[in-house]
């Protein structure tokens, strides 16, 4: 999915964020502290977040991508309100776990790795989750799903507040 | 100074001597990937990331990078123990298991230090093989390309790309095993910030950066119905050579305009001929500001790379360039009017190839407002080793070939265009004639030696008319912003100055033989230029006969109405990064 | 702002309060002047490092002024030379517990060498080895002792300027920190002329964003500079030319936890712990197959054996010891016949290891060694920098062996190839990270090269553990009870009730799941 940045939804993060960046401004190695601000912020790095940083502190828009690239901590695309983890590990993967992933792909029309536009859901799939004799296994946040059925998956996204196809 | 030992034998050297640097006063060849160190320019990548130049260094636990460890008294080192080659030659696997092995089809085929290396060191299997990268090649620009898989991470597009140029188009991007070297956002070249002055082909050690390839789109339309005429820059004669295995520098003119022919380019012309009307109409521009009180610095305006420069990172100096087109696009624009008009074609059926030392002409050739209605002024755009490999795959013996003339009209030219090639050249070009123009006395030294050689920044000032007009010369994207930061701040006091994005000038450009980090060469070719200038009868521009007779007959005034439909174009302010 | 009198008031007053707590706490033993953790499992530890840690409040900085916090910077301001701390750190030979164990005083005095107009100290905070959790409890529980730790080393090298680059996974540890620093600077402790002494030392804090290799120290400086975290090629050594290319000195949380306590009771009751080359004690963090786990504190060259069985309670459901790995990623796997090694730099090194910040994990029978290297390539893999060849593809290329031969793809040549490999990355590799990056690979081919036969040439992990190799089969204890045929997730097991089962190799997925619920315990693994 192609993620746009609302300036306007982010009216009052920016202006907070602008502050966070002048606390900053006479503070050598400011670059990271900043990113980590924004990533706070924005739960992300929004590109345009990411050119105000380079105009701010003077530090080309190449370098600053080369430094958040570097760091496991920083995201380039915004996550969810929930996230919905697909165990794809070898037990769940011939139980079905792939049908289940898609099945939620379809409900929410996006897919693994994406978020829906209304931030409600993320979908990700996952490495075994160590439950191979639940499987098929999926994670809602911290909730775990044992031995999920495909008609059951609209069933989880309404529960979570979503909206199903 | 230091003593010590390498390989049993003794040398000294200064303190602050590399362990390369001192092995080479032995002739001890240690080898090296991603260390390259151009002195001249103010480059040098000294990542010592490669481990390729490893040796043993007594007393010391591990093996140290000969590149970057600085000698000490006493030291023992040995570069040709088994432990030090065996270490080499497998770091030297591990490079080739993450590298494609398709180097027969590759752009850098025998330029490819990668390539070399493994040759040198004689690897014949590559033990530790495994997932490779698999990176999109980024082939959106209509300069660069750039295949990530073939990358080493030697850095050394990054350090020119950032230190010396400034460009900042280029970073690290990820890390680990998927460290890769792009743009900002991964953003294809051609939306980027590039300047597209090919320096990074320059020194890229392997095919991770190569021009964008025309040669069979020219063969395509040398074989059709249309009139394909050819130019050569200035600085193609003095390289063009070295692809032949001719020392640097050796003017090789005549047959290059004979093996142009020979491959059946229908006109050959120069564009030396366009450099002469661009004096004329930058030296008239330049007077003009002068007496009406314009803008000043006047900045030239022939390197495509330095103007996209300028309109990246300077929005607000646009006013300053000259207008003038640069001559491969005048002469494109004459080609498809004059020329035309005289051969008694229409402009469509023309074709227009420029053999440049650059790849940056390759994108300025597509910029719209240089267009001529619906055609392009310069219809492709051939890099010096692309030329080479046209001739080579033609079986043109090179080294034998008969010296042969230029066509005409176009192909006439004086030295001071010739000059043009090399760093400094356009503003002494200019000189010679602005100051005739201006005093209306000869000018009897045409030659203006402090506006020559390999200095980021020159200067000097000549007083014309009792007035001192006061130049300044930089090659180097670097060189050019601090002198424009220097305009801003209302530090500088120029009237006028040459930039050329290109260490050396065109004759450094990225479209030319590989120098493998030889600096010397890019000087023979210097005084290549020089020695053709000398050899030259007519040194000043404004007395081309060929040039009077174009403004007589075709375009009237310099610097005239007529003069600025066809030869000036505006600048674009673009987005800075 | 506070003088030397008013902290001794402070002192005096509080100690009182705080033990009057404890006390009531009941968490305690009090004799004379120490105040000492109660329970078996730290009776044999000497804690120094973790001296404050459980007694304290780490939010009130006058629990620690309570236990002779902050005497020892007081005292050096007034009565000593910068040289002459250096002097006793170097006489102290504290060594470095971050990992390499270069000797704390000698490090302090290049810096201190050095003419520069500016000079940083740096406290490595970015403790990242897997299963290692001193730092943090020292962070969480003590943050002053790093304080004191530092602004004594800042007045030595003449450095106005501290940073603390710490974890960001560590919440708890960076608000600890500040809420520290911020007390500090209230009571003139940190910041301009400290107790009125006009000498200067601000900290300021940087979180990590989550790439292991700025535990390294150059990777560390580039990281605070806002740059890549990237190692850089040494020499210069960083207590020349370090963060922002002045000069630097970096210590690690532990070794800073100890000066103050150097300072306060002296050099000579330091040497007297520990052992010649390694004076004092060693935190580890002692983990995996040990019944009683956690953190452990005992003087330096205390044997392996009496830390995982005297302080540790042995290995836990009564399995026999297989190694013990120190080090984290960095380190070896020490087989149990050398589980009378003492612990120190000098001992580690000669067996393959390496003390390392001291991550301690303790392994069973039922650990697969080869695996375990696997498992720790895996993790230098993705933690890699990127910058040197050896690191970034020969691990890759490591971890691919070991994946083959955990997997039963690989070929016999493979076992010698890896460790030539494994031998000349640890050889060419830039930083102390790449170079130390085949420990595990090396150490467990050295001690346990059967298994690696074992999964190559014959295809079998011995101790059950690479799925790939297993062979789940059903013996005649079998009762025909059903319960692995219910929970299996790929319904590869047939057989009527209260028949003997059979699984069907081709189909089975070797997840374990009826291993797990076997009540016969009539599945076999081989």
């Amino acid at each position: 999915m192609e993620f746009k940045f609302d300036k306007e939804k982010n009216k009052e993060n920016i202006e907070k964020f602008k502050k966070t960046v002048q606390t900053y401004k006479d503070t050598k190695g400011a670059l990271i502290p900043v990113l980590q601000g924004a990533q706070e912020i924005f739960g992300y790095l929004p590109v345009e977040i990411l050119q105000l940083i380079s105009v701010e502190l003077n530090i080309p828009i190449s370098e600053i991508y080369g430094v958040a690239t570097f760091y496991s901590q920083f995201s380039f695309i915004p996550k969810g309100e929930n996230i919905i983890s697909v165990c794809l590990g070898t037990a769940c993967y011939v139980k079905g776990g792939q049908e289940i992933l898609e099945e939620f792909e379809n409900q929410l029309g996006i897919k693994a790795g994406d978020t829906t536009e209304d931030m409600k859901f993320s979908i990700t799939s996952t490495r075994c989750v160590g439950d191979c004799s639940m499987a098929p296994v999926v994670l809602v946040n911290d909730d775990v799903y044992p031995r999920l059925k495909k008609d059951k998956v609209k069933e989880i996204i309404l529960k979570y507040g979503g909206v199903a196809k | 100074m230091v003593n010590l030992k390498i390989n049993g034998r003794e040398v000294e050297v200064p303190e602050g001597t590399t362990i390369l640097e001192a092995a080479k006063k032995l002739n001890i060849k240690i080898p090296t990937l991603c260390h390259l160190d151009l002195h001249d320019i103010k480059f040098v990548n000294q990542s010592s990331s490669c481990r390729i130049c490893v040796v043993e260094v007594e007393g010391k636990k591990n093996l140290q990078t000969a590149c970057s460890t600085a000698v000490s008294e006493g030291m023992n080192i040995r570069t040709d123990s088994r432990r030090a080659v065996k270490a080499r030659r497998t770091v030297l696997e591990l490079l080739l298991s993450n590298h494609p092995k398709d180097c027969l089809v590759c752009a850098k085929n025998h330029d490819c230090e990668l390539q070399k290396l493994s040759a040198d060191l004689g690897i014949r299997e590559v033990r530790y093989e495994g997932e490779m990268n698999d990176f999109p090649i980024d082939n959106s620009s209509l300069s660069i390309v750039r295949d990530p898989n073939k990358c080493i991470l030697c850095k050394r597009c990054e350090t020119m790309c950032n230190n010396v140029q400034t460009v900042h188009a280029l970073s690290e991007i990820g890390r680990g095993f998927d460290t890769v070297i792009g743009t900002a956002f991964n953003l294809p070249m051609h939306e980027s910030n590039c300047t597209f002055c090919g320096q990074c082909i320059a020194v890229c050690p392997t095919g991770a950066l190569t021009e964008v390839n025309k040669i069979s789109k020219v063969w395509k339309e040398i074989n059709s119905d249309k009139v394909v005429v050819v130019q050569t820059a200035p600085a193609i004669r003095v390289a063009l050579g070295e692809e032949f295995g001719m020392e640097p520098g050796t003017q090789v003119t005549g047959k290059m305009v004979s093996a142009l022919k020979l491959l059946g380019f229908d006109k050959v012309y120069d564009t030396d001929f366009a450099a002469d009307l661009t004096i004329m109409e930058e030296a008239t521009e330049l007077m003009h500001r002068l007496k009406h009180g314009g803008r000043l610095p006047i900045l030239t305006s022939c390197c495509p790379g330095w103007v996209k420069f300028i309109e990246h990172n300077f929005q607000d100096m646009l006013d300053i360039p000259s207008t003038c087109k640069s001559p491969h696009e005048m002469f494109g624009t004459l080609a498809k009017t004059y020329l035309a008009e005289k051969m008694g074609h229409k402009p469509e059926d023309i074709i227009v190839v420029s053999v440049m030392p650059c790849v940056a002409k390759k994108y300025e050739a597509a910029r719209p407002e240089l267009g001529l209605g619906g055609t392009k002024a310069v219809d492709y755009v051939l890099t010096t080793r692309e030329l080479a490999i046209m001739i080579k795959e033609s079986g043109i013996d090179f080294a034998n070939l008969q010296d042969e003339e230029f066509d005409n009209p176009l192909g006439e030219s004086s030295g001071a265009s010739v000059i043009f090639g090399a760093t400094g050249g356009v503003i002494e070009a200019a000189l010679r004639t602005a100051y005739e123009f201006m005093t209306g006395e000869t000018l009897e030294d045409v030659e203006f030696h402090s506006l020559r050689g390999m200095d980021g920044i020159k200067e000097a000032s000549v007083t014309i008319n009792g007035e001192k007009i006061n130049i300044a010369v930089c090659h180097g994207l670097g060189n050019a912003r601090s002198i424009l930061e220097k305009i801003q701040r209302g530090e500088a006091n120029y009237h006028a100055i040459e930039i050329m994005a290109c260490p050396g000038g065109c004759i450094g450009g990225g479209g030319q033989p590989y120098h493998h980090g030889d600096m010397s060469i890019l000087k023979k070719r210097m005084q290549g230029i020089y020695n053709e200038d000398r050899g030259k009868a007519i040194r000043k521009s404004h007395e081309n006969p060929m040039i009077k007779k174009i403004y007589e007959e075709y375009i009237g005034e310099p610097y005239g109405e007529k003069a600025h439909e066809l030869l000036h174009t505006r600048y674009i302010p673009r987005k800075k990064m | 702002m506070i003088t030397t009198e008013k902290l001794e008031k402070i002192r005096q007053e509080h100690r009182p309060i705080l033990e009057e707590r404890l006390i009531k706490e009941d968490k305690v033993v009090i004799k004379g002047d120490e105040i000492l953790l109660k329970g078996n499992y730290y009776k044999k530890q000497y804690r120094i490092a973790l001296r404050n840690c459980g007694i304290v409040d780490p939010g009130d900085i006058r629990d620690y002024i309570a236990m002779d916090g902050y005497k020892a910077l007081s005292k050096i301001l007034r009565e000593k030379e910068p040289k002459d701390v250096i002097e006793d750190m170097k006489a102290s030979n504290l060594r470095g517990r971050g990992g390499a164990g270069f000797p704390t005083g000698r490090k302090w005095e290049e810096s201190f060498k050095k003419a520069s107009d500016k000079k940083y100290f740096i406290c490595n905070a970015d403790e990242g080895d897997p299963g290692a959790f001193m730092d943090r409890s020292i962070l969480e529980n003590d943050p002053h002792a790093v304080l004191e730790g530092m602004a004594i080393g800042g007045y030595a090298v003449g450095s106005d300027q501290g940073f603390i680059y710490v974890r960001a996974e560590y919440p708890t540890a960076v608000e600890s920190l500040k809420k520290a620093i911020a007390q500090a600077k209230e009571y003139g402790l940190l910041g301009e002329n400290i107790l009125g002494t006009g000498f200067n030392f601000d900290i300021e804090l940087r979180l990590g964003s989550g790439a292991f290799v700025c535990g390294e120290g150059t990777a560390l400086m580039e990281s605070i500079e806002g740059k890549r975290g990237m190692p850089r090629k040494k020499p210069p050594r960083t207590s020349h030319v370090g963060l922002w290319q002045k000069p630097t000195i970096l210590n690690n949380v532990e070794t800073l936890a100890n000066v103050p306590v150097i300072m306060n009771k002296g050099v000579d009751w330091f040497r007297s712990i520990g052992t010649e080359k390694s004076p004092g004690t060693k935190v580890f963090a002692l983990v995996g197959k040990v019944a009683n786990s956690g953190l452990v504190e005992v003087p330096m060259g205390t044997s392996l054996r009496e830390i995982i069985y005297d302080i540790g309670g042995g290995v836990q459901d009564g399995k026999a010891l297989k190694a013990v790995q120190t080090g984290g990623p960095s380190g070896g796997c020490i087989p149990a016949s050398l589980i009378d090694t003492p612990v120190d730099f000098e001992s580690l090194a000669k067996i393959g290891s390496i003390m390392g910040s001291g991550g301690m994990v303790v392994m069973d029978e039922n650990t697969c060694m080869v695996d375990i290297a696997r498992f720790f390539l895996e993790f230098t893999v993705d933690e890699s920098c990127g910058k040197c060849t050896p690191c970034r593809i020969g691990n890759k290329r490591m971890l691919e062996i070991l994946t083959r031969m955990t997997n039963g793809t690989a070929e016999e040549r493979e076992i010698e190839e890896l460790k030539e490999l494994a031998e000349i990355i640890e050889d060419t590799a830039l930083c102390g990270l790449g170079q130390t990056s085949p420990n595990p690979v090396l150490s467990t081919i050295r001690y346990f090269y059967d298994e690696y036969e074992a999964h190559v040439m014959d295809r079998i992990c011995p101790s059950g553990v690479c799925k790939a190799l297993l062979r789940y089969n059903i013996s005649d204890d079998c009762i025909g009870c059903r319960r692995c045929v219910k929970v299996c997730p790929v319904s590869c097991i047939s057989g009527k009730v209260k028949e003997v089962h059979v699984i069907d190799q081709d189909k089975c997925i070797k997840c374990g799941s009826c291993y797990d619920v076997c009540p016969k315990n009539a599945i076999k693994i081989g």
